[in-house]
């Protein structure tokens, strides 16, 4: 007895179907820049460990032209991560107080409020 | 009873995920700023070392390379997986064990500083 069980074909234009598909293939992208950052992050740890010579080696490599391709790249991915993840926060985690749900925008407003509060700390105490 | 490990490699993703979406463009935009020319005074060598010579500074560096490694690495496993790549659990295990590997080398580079 011979089975020919039905296999569905696998391909990725399913993307390019609906402008909402790309605009998820572009934010689960960003995953790409917040992960290559950090690594980028874990060797600058490593130049740190080594001394002074080996950091200032770091900021010079940060210096090349890929580096600040990368970096423009990386923040507008970053920010768009961010932009995503604010607004579906008030669907992972809908708050009830009393009979009533507090608004979407008052859950996400509260998390840009946060997020705009603790990027200005971290800038004030770096630079 | 059906176990799952779902709960345990999605935690760490939605801790990730937060922590990146409040931290990493304020982040990325000091070493931005540094790869501009104008690197900001906490990335002078004495600064940074110092800072990064306390205990809970590097609890606190390791703690936001393991979350972000493995945040990013959880939502490149579903990207994979969207793009057509079946072989889950080799994607899965490569991507974690990665994420392992590089957060391990940097709490060896912590405790050296």
């Amino acid at each position: 007895m011979s089975r020919k069980p039905y296999e569905r074909a696998i391909t990725s234009e399913w993307i390019f179907r609906h402008p909402r598909y790309v605009r998820y293939m572009v934010r689960e992208f960003s995953c790409l820049f917040i992960g290559g950052w950090t690594l980028l992050m874990v060797w600058g740890l490593k130049q740190l460990s080594e001394g002074p010579a080996a950091w200032a080696a770091f900021l010079e490599l940060l210096k090349s032209p890929a580096s600040i391709a990368f970096h423009l790249l990386t923040l507008a991915f970053a920010a768009y991560h961010s932009v995503t993840w604010f607004n579906l926060t008030p669907k992972a985690l809908p708050l009830q107080v009393g009979e009533e749900f507090v608004p979407d925008w008052v859950i996400a407003g509260a998390h840009y409020a946060g997020w705009a509060v603790l990027s200005s700390i971290i800038l004030a105490l770096a630079i | 009873m059906a176990k799952s490990n779902k709960p345990i490699v999605w935690g760490p993703f939605a801790a990730g995920g937060t922590l990146t979406a409040f931290l990493t463009p304020a982040l990325v935009l000091l070493t931005l700023l540094a790869a501009l020319g104008h690197a900001p005074d906490l990335l002078a060598y004495e600064r940074l070392h110092a800072l990064a010579s306390h205990w809970f500074a590097k609890l606190v560096a390791a703690g936001i390379v393991f979350l972000s490694l493995w945040s990013a690495a959880h939502r490149l496993r579903i990207t994979a997986y969207d793009l057509g790549v079946r072989a889950d659990t080799l994607v899965a295990t490569v991507l974690y064990a990665a994420t392992l590997a590089c957060t391990g080398a940097a709490i060896y580079y912590l405790l050296k500083i």
